[in-house]
């Protein structure tokens, strides 16, 4: 682990903006220029990256490897379909801080377990006790709808409603798409001053010497349970993002094949870059849903695809890239 | 009584696969320290290559030839062992859990699919055996003699498991490297040869149970990503690395897996994930394992 080494320090901030704004700028451009099907899709995408930021802070910068972070994600996603069946609620904003105050409680309780551990023996429990919660959205069918899960309807955004009439694929590629964005950025953010500041380094040094950083005075376990409840938070509204735009939940999100699967994108970006993450869960979600479209097989290409990963690419996407950045500019 | 004698038999029953599932898991991380998420796969194999011999190649040949043929998926999943060890993942043990962890899920979702690709979408079952070797009776009620079959084949593997790891020459060295491997190495084992070994030997456990639950259950796609959950779960209460743990954990799993099947069926799965949580947090070394 440590012999990857450390990319994302060398840029000034400045530096970030010059390439943060032209992306943003493009964001925000590409649904007129792509259907609305292509805009739905990135929609996907961008969700997934906020769950992959928020699982990546624990990975990446705390070096902690959880199996278990469809729990938070189904607990967003669940959230939010029991505020519709149960308190009949439709506006986003409610559904939003609903997920808060569920995601925070659950990783709180899940967390203050688990972070008593690391390496095999953290993500061994990460992953069981995802796997309670999944057992249970998968055996209280008469609240949770089993394997046929939760029917979510088009969210009110800021207080605006879908009308009677209006197409719903409009709406998911018109406003939630920009409603996603807007979530996007702000979480991006977020996760930069966290990653930037004192706390931040001081996960990374638990990540890099545990023992030095307790010398130092680094409240370890605190500061490990911290880290796991934003982690818990990002990949929880990211849930609550993603069940309007799929309109169901089903348990499937629990299992912890899907813990699997954030896992998967974060390796695949890079986990030891900030970006990385957000890249990876992007290209992942268009990989899987075109291998999906394209074969009945999708499961033996994008394994042979993380197989190949960890064998010759182990720092993703943005590592590679920024290696092969670096050799050109020293070649110029 | 009858009631009561039939829930002891199921239980034995789960027992008995869930031994040999995570039997083979628990062996692979004592001697490797690799945790194989694609372990649960490899029994899915197991399972259908001995549904396709048992049940479609040779569907009608004489009972006694498909016993003899039924133990088929467990040589295929060592095969499969033995082929996956020395070409992929020996190049992971020097490097991180994550990347381990990684590699072996990337190998599931082949397996996964691989299966898919020969074996077609649809169950296969060779409930031939199931059904040839009739039921008896147990006080009032009947009872599928076959199950009394796959609990004797865990008890004979359990048997011979430990007398191979604790009677034989093999098995010293076998313990050795688990225990130490660069003392093994030095004293002249050759190490690589162990590791393949103990993968393969793994793997056929793996198979096994898988081959001999195939009569009883059909070969599903994701009877593996299942299995391997479960085996998670034994191998967590008894001690990752220990087989006496993996024969304790997987009778305690099978006596609340048919305890909860009758009492508590919505949380029967809840209860024995928050039991492996349990176990690790008072013991995270597992009932029998060492720190």
């Amino acid at each position: 682990m440590s012999t990857v080494a450390v990319v994302f320090e060398a840029r000034s901030p400045l530096r970030r903006v010059t390439w943060a704004l032209p992306v943003a700028v493009l964001l925000l451009a590409l649904p007129y220029a792509i259907g609305a099907y292509q805009t739905i899709l990135l929609a996907y995408g961008l969700i997934f990256a906020i769950a992959a930021l928020g699982f990546n802070l624990l990975l990446g910068y705390t070096g902690l490897l959880s199996f278990g972070h469809s729990a938070y994600f189904g607990v967003g996603a669940y959230t939010v379909a029991f505020m519709v069946k149960y308190l009949h609620a439709t506006s986003m904003e409610f559904f939003v801080a609903g997920t808060l105050v569920t995601s925070i409680l659950v990783s709180v309780l899940f967390g203050f377990v688990c972070v008593r551990y690391t390496r095999i023996f953290f993500g061994i429990l990460t992953l069981a006790l995802s796997q309670v919660l999944w057992s249970l959205a998968f055996k209280f069918f008469w609240v949770t709808g089993g394997t046929d899960g939760l029917r979510v309807p088009a969210p009110s955004l800021l207080g605006l409603r879908l009308g009677a009439g209006e197409d719903k694929i409009a709406f998911l590629a018109g406003p939630y798409y920009y409603y996603v964005l807007a979530l996007f950025f702000l979480c991006v953010a977020v996760m930069w001053v966290i990653v930037s500041s004192p706390f931040g380094r001081a996960l990374q040094a638990i990540r890099d010497n545990e023992t030095r950083a307790e010398f130092v005075g680094v409240q370890i376990r605190t500061y490990r349970l911290i880290a796991f409840v934003v982690s818990g938070v990002f990949t929880g509204l990211a849930g609550a993002l993603w069940v309007p735009l799929n309109g169901l939940t089903t348990p499937d999100i629990m299992h912890w094949t899907f813990s699997g699967e954030l896992v998967f994108m974060t390796v695949l970006g890079g986990f030891r870059t900030f970006t990385g993450p957000i890249i990876g869960a992007v290209v992942f979600n268009y990989l899987k849903t075109y291998a999906v479209g394209f074969t009945v097989y999708w499961q033996l290409f994008l394994g042979v695809i993380l197989v190949v990963l960890v064998l010759s690419l182990p720092t993703g996407i943005a590592g590679t890239a920024a290696r092969a950045l670096a050799r050109a500019r020293r070649a110029a | 009584m009858d009631v009561f004698v039939i829930h002891v038999l199921n239980a034995l029953l789960y027992a008995s696969t869930l031994f040999l599932t995570a039997g083979g898991l628990s062996l692979i991380y004592g001697v490797m320290r690799i945790v194989n998420l694609a372990h649960g796969n490899i029994y899915a194999f197991g399972a259908y290559v001995s549904a396709w011999i048992v049940g479609s190649l040779l569907a009608g040949a004489p009972t006694a030839v498909l016993y003899v043929l039924l133990p088929a998926g467990a040589l295929a999943a060592a095969l499969v062992g033995a082929v996956l060890e020395p070409t992929l993942l020996r190049r992971f043990y020097k490097r991180a859990e994550e990347y381990q962890l990684l590699v072996t899920f990337g190998l599931l979702m082949i397996l996964e699919d691989l299966m898919r690709l020969l074996w077609g979408p649809f169950p296969l079952s060779a409930s031939a055996l199931f059904e040839n070797i009739g039921s008896l009776s147990i006080g009032e009620s009947l009872y599928p003699g076959y199950n009394l079959v796959v609990i004797g084949i865990g008890a004979v593997a359990a048997a011979f498991l430990w007398a191979f790891v604790y009677r034989t020459k093999f098995g010293v060295v076998l313990r050795a490297t688990s225990q130490d491997m660069r003392m093994a190495s030095a004293l002249g084992v050759n190490v690589n040869r162990i590791y393949v070994q103990a993968f393969t030997i793994g793997c056929f456990m793996a198979g096994l149970g898988g081959a001999i639950i195939v009569p009883a259950q059909s070969a599903v796609l994701g009877m593996g990503v299942d299995a391997l959950v479960l085996a998670f779960i034994v191998v967590v209460i008894g001690g990752l690395g220990s087989l006496e743990g993996a024969l304790v954990g997987a009778f305690i799993v099978g006596v609340v897996r048919e305890a909860g099947i009758t009492l508590f069926p919505e949380i029967e799965l809840a209860v024995l994930y928050l039991m492996a949580a349990l176990v690790l947090l008072i013991r995270p070394a597992g009932l029998f394992g060492r720190a």
